[in-house]
């Protein structure tokens, strides 16, 4: 016993303990498993990073390549004599009151039909666009004195030549096309340009005259509603929840609430606005009030959690020291609290909006698929947004669309960047250092 | 130690004294606990009060009743009265907001908005509505900082943010802030706990210069500090308000023994 003693008094004083070998072979294989892991863990992480940019790229890659020349048109010229009477219009009709009436009524597809046949023989009318004659409608309306005369114009071509200028045509089914082309070429009455028309038109049954610009606009609009609903509401509700309200099973619940909402599939939202917004309140169908409301309740839960942690993260001694020289509660929260949230509150809200931006589900179930000619002219006009304008278009047959279809998503990007842009701009104007 | 030559400058003792405000049987609850069990004092106008204690005694609690922080702990309650020139701070014919302009408080740690240094001292007497015009608040903002004996380190930089400044300046903008909106009491909670020795020998000495225009309570762990700033201390120890009286006589003759254990650094 008194040995046993001994030694453990030994063994608690320092003196007697042998000194750590730090280089000893288990040490020595300590240090490498160290290293191993330091350096695997840096691999990974560089394979993970570079895969996700190597998706990135070959997407943007890939829809630059497909969507780009869905931006050009290919154009026929076209001699046109513009008779009045194959064309039942007379100049005086375009003076009076009955200006639109007789243009509706005029025969311009039938003036280019038969003058694309006199002057590229009986295959003649199939070269132009199902929807060409509105070059001419445009020129007459625009110039009535031409009627009577004889104009040249380009014509937007058929899809199918349009396909063959850009070298996109299966060739089994388009032979006769591209001799055509061929000729065209060489004569010179054929040209591929920067098509306008598709950022100012809005969608057609004809790819060649189809547009972008009418599901921007609906975007615009519904994004417009969405976010003048969602973020004053959203941040309202986060102030409050985080600042005034009592901490009871009631704001539990309510919080509790909150997160499931975030959580929610957006098509359930697109239920819900079809039943409230157009079964209880009778509100128009497709209409971008419609889809910014439905869209609203989605976002809003987002940017409220968003919007409390922003509230959450400002330094309790802000709000102490406003409090503490005699600022009122309201006072501390819009004068301290709010504006060192906001780029906290903006990144939620970016972030809500990217979404909302890209939704589709909730907006097929309010009537937003349907197909929509003219842009929206105000927030009850039927409209479509586009990512559904994407969907709409990738659903279709005919192979001219699959080019519109890239150049849609890139427009979509376009516009994702900028409101992106746009909230950055202001999160850093707002953004203050402590 | 020779608590003799640590004690207070210009030690006033034999001038007229008047009560500024009054405590009676203040008990503090957080929750089901109690942190304060019924305190009664006297704070004078003309003295520097200094509260010691150990951690946790109940200091820091029974200043933020002063100018009612504590309304801002859902769990805290407040109990027993407090005066201020003879109101209840409590009841209704006190208005919490102007009773914290009237009671100003400069925290532990630093705390200047994240705004430029006029702004901060700008802040209360614009929400008071204490200045008519832009010159008369340029006046309120210089008459501030120079009480606080910041002018001269600031007066080049007024735009400039007031957390970019270093610590000890930041705490005596805090104080010329607390100051701008002319208060009757200034509350502080260990203000020097988060400074060096430099910058805490330039708060004492501004705490000397401000004695006397504003009643000044202040907490504070450093017993030399106590001792040298204040003329009236009283004594914490687990809530209840041990020993008070003048500093000098709490530090050379308490009578209570827990007290002197305390002041000779026997625990705490």
């Amino acid at each position: 016993m008194a040995t046993v003693a001994s030694s453990m008094a030994a063994a608690h004083d320092l003196g007697v303990k042998a000194p750590t070998d730090w280089s000893s072979p288990a040490m020595t294989r300590r240090i490498r498993r160290r290293y191993g892991a330091e350096q695997r863990f840096r691999a990974l992480g560089f394979i993970a990073v570079a895969a996700s940019v190597l998706f990135l790229a070959f997407l943007l890659v890939n829809m630059l390549i497909n969507g780009v020349p869905g931006f050009l048109r290919t154009e026929i010229k076209l001699t046109i004599p513009v008779n009045a009477a194959a064309l039942h219009l007379t100049p005086t009709q375009l003076t009076g009151a009955g200006r639109e009436a007789a243009l509706s009524a005029a025969d311009f597809a039938g003036v280019v039909t038969a003058a694309a046949v006199t002057r590229f023989g009986e295959n003649g009318a199939s070269f132009v666009s199902d929807t060409g004659w509105t070059a001419l409608r445009e020129a007459v309306s625009a110039d009535p004195s031409v009627i009577g005369k004889t104009v040249t114009l380009w014509i937007p071509a058929a899809g199918n030549l349009d396909l063959v200028a850009k070298g996109k045509a299966a060739s089994e089914n388009v032979g006769a096309f591209r001799k055509a082309y061929d000729r065209l070429k060489t004569d010179g009455l054929v040209r591929t340009g920067f098509n306008s028309n598709f950022l100012s038109a809005a969608d057609s049954s004809d790819p060649v005259s189809v547009g972008i610009w009418g599901a921007f606009k609906g975007s615009m609009l519904t994004m417009f509603v969405t976010l003048i609903l969602s973020f004053p509401v959203g941040v309202l509700s986060a102030l409050y929840l985080e600042e005034y309200a009592p901490r009871n099973r009631w704001t539990d619940m309510i919080e509790v609430s909150i997160n499931n909402l975030a959580a929610v599939p957006s098509i359930i939202f697109g239920l819900l606005g079809l039943a409230v917004f157009l079964g209880t309140f009778n509100m128009p169908r497709s209409a971008p009030i419609v889809g910014g409301l439905t869209l609203a309740l989605m976002t809003m839960p987002v940017i409220v959690i968003a919007g409390r942690n922003a509230i959450k993260a400002v330094a309790p001694s802000i709000r102490d020291a406003a409090l503490g020289i005699g600022a009122s509660p309201v006072q501390v929260v819009f004068q301290h609290v709010l504006p060192l949230a906001l780029p906290g509150i903006l990144t939620g809200t970016i972030i809500g909006m990217a979404r909302a931006l890209g939704e589709t589900a909730p907006l097929l179930l309010i009537g937003m698929r349907a197909f929509v000619g003219a842009p929206p002219s105000g927030l009850t006009q039927p409209a479509t947004v586009l990512p559904m304008q994407v969907y709409l278009w990738s659903n279709e047959v005919n192979r001219s669309f699959v080019e519109k279809t890239s150049a849609a998503i890139i427009v979509l990007l376009l516009f994702l960047l900028m409101m992106n842009g746009i909230a950055i701009y202001l999160r850093n104007r707002f953004e203050r250092r402590w | 130690m020779d608590m003799q030559t640590a004690i207070g400058v210009g030690h006033n003792s034999a001038a007229t004294v008047t009560t500024k405000m009054t405590a009676r049987d203040v008990s503090v609850f957080y929750g089901a606990k109690q942190a304060l069990k019924n305190v009664s004092i006297d704070i004078n106008r003309e003295n520097v009060t200094a509260f010691i204690g150990p951690s946790g005694c109940g200091k820091s609690t029974f200043l933020r009743c002063f100018n009612r922080m504590n309304d801002t702990v859902a769990s805290a309650r407040v109990d027993g009265e407090i005066k201020l020139d003879g109101t209840d701070i409590y009841g209704d014919a006190m208005d919490v907001v102007q009773l914290r302009a009237r009671v100003g408080m400069v925290f532990q740690k630093p705390n200047p908005f994240p705004k430029s240094i006029y702004d901060n001292v700008a802040y209360g007497p614009s929400i008071h509505g204490l200045a008519r015009n832009k010159a008369e608040m340029d006046g309120i903002v210089e008459g501030s900082l120079r009480r606080a004996g910041l002018w001269d380190e600031a007066k080049d930089r007024l735009q400039e943010s007031g957390t970019a400044m270093s610590g000890g300046q930041q705490q005596r903008l805090c104080i010329a802030r607390a100051i701008a909106v002319d208060p009757e009491v200034i509350l502080m909670d260990e203000p020097c706990s988060a400074l060096d020795p430099i910058a805490t020998a330039k708060i004492e000495e501004l705490i000397d210069e401000l004695r006397g225009k504003y009643a000044i309570v202040i907490v504070t762990h450093n017993m030399q500090q106590a001792a040298r700033v204040s003329q009236k201390t009283a004594f914490f120890h687990l809530g209840t308000m041990v020993e008070y009286g003048d500093t000098k006589t709490i530090f050379t003759n308490p009578s209570e023994p827990r007290t002197k254990d305390y002041i000779t650094g026997r625990y705490g």
